[in-house]
């Protein structure tokens, strides 16, 4: 059966255990019609980057789900019907990932990725070539350390 | 023999080296939820930025374009900054 990964995001009014309720009744449509979900994960309540039928955040929940197209579709028509749904997005994968996905990895600092000084460096454009030309010269270190998004002033300063 | 030695130095001069941020072993993959990775290739104003620019390969430009296109629908990542 194909992997799918689906995330959905809930009004912001219902409370997190009518979040898990619904993803609850979402994961039955998905078994009953022969399929199983794996890793589900819950984003909880994000703050959204704009707003959505009038909603400034939601509950935003994540499953892992291997299962036939029909039980996905299905499930997918029954968010369509809740109001309570704002937006879902499934998409096949071809394999799911097991670890923290990076929403949650990202938690602990980014609540403010929007910030005015991370664009200065990319809206000036011309900073972009010679940074990377850098990182091949250091290019073991720079996947590692990209998550953290400060390795450009580090390369600065090595240079 | 004066193109031989101006070609080498023009090169340096228009910064002809590099190599996509995406492509090699152990670089990262791309994620549509992995916003903080793309915030890193959209403008101020929240445009993509051209690969030219960012010296991301053709091939991992589509895939980062969608991945940011999925971002902005799931509300991750904004459509427009003012």
């Amino acid at each position: 059966m194909p992997l799918y990964e689906s995330v959905l995001i809930a009004r912001q009014d219902v409370s997190a255990t009518q979040v898990d309720d619904l993803v609850a009744t979402f994961q039955n449509v998905i078994t009953e019609n022969g399929g199983s979900v794996g890793k589900t994960e819950n984003w909880s309540l994000r703050t959204m980057a704009y707003k959505i039928k009038k909603n400034r955040k939601g509950h935003y929940v994540l499953m892992n789900i291997d299962a036939p197209s029909a039980a996905v579709l299905e499930m997918e028509r029954q968010m369509r019907i809740n109001e309570d749904i704002l937006r879902y997005l499934t998409l096949r994968v071809d394999e799911h990932e097991t670890e923290p996905s990076a929403v949650v990895r990202n938690k602990g600092s980014d609540d403010r990725p929007r910030g005015r000084g991370r664009f200065d460096r990319d809206g000036g454009g011309e900073g972009r070539p010679s940074e990377s030309r850098d990182a091949t010269a250091a290019k073991p270190a720079t996947p590692a350390a990209t998550p953290a998004s400060e390795v450009t002033p580090d390369e600065g300063d090595a240079k | 023999m004066s193109d031989d030695s101006s070609a080498p130095s023009r090169l340096s001069f228009f910064r002809r080296c590099k190599s996509c941020p995406f492509s090699g072993p152990n670089a990262p993959k791309i994620d549509y939820k992995d916003t903080r990775t793309l915030t890193r290739y959209v403008s101020e104003r929240g445009k993509i930025v051209p690969s030219r620019i960012t010296a991301v390969s053709g091939k991992k430009q589509r895939e980062l374009a969608r991945a940011i296109k999925r971002a902005r629908f799931m509300a991750l990542m904004p459509y427009v900054l003012k």
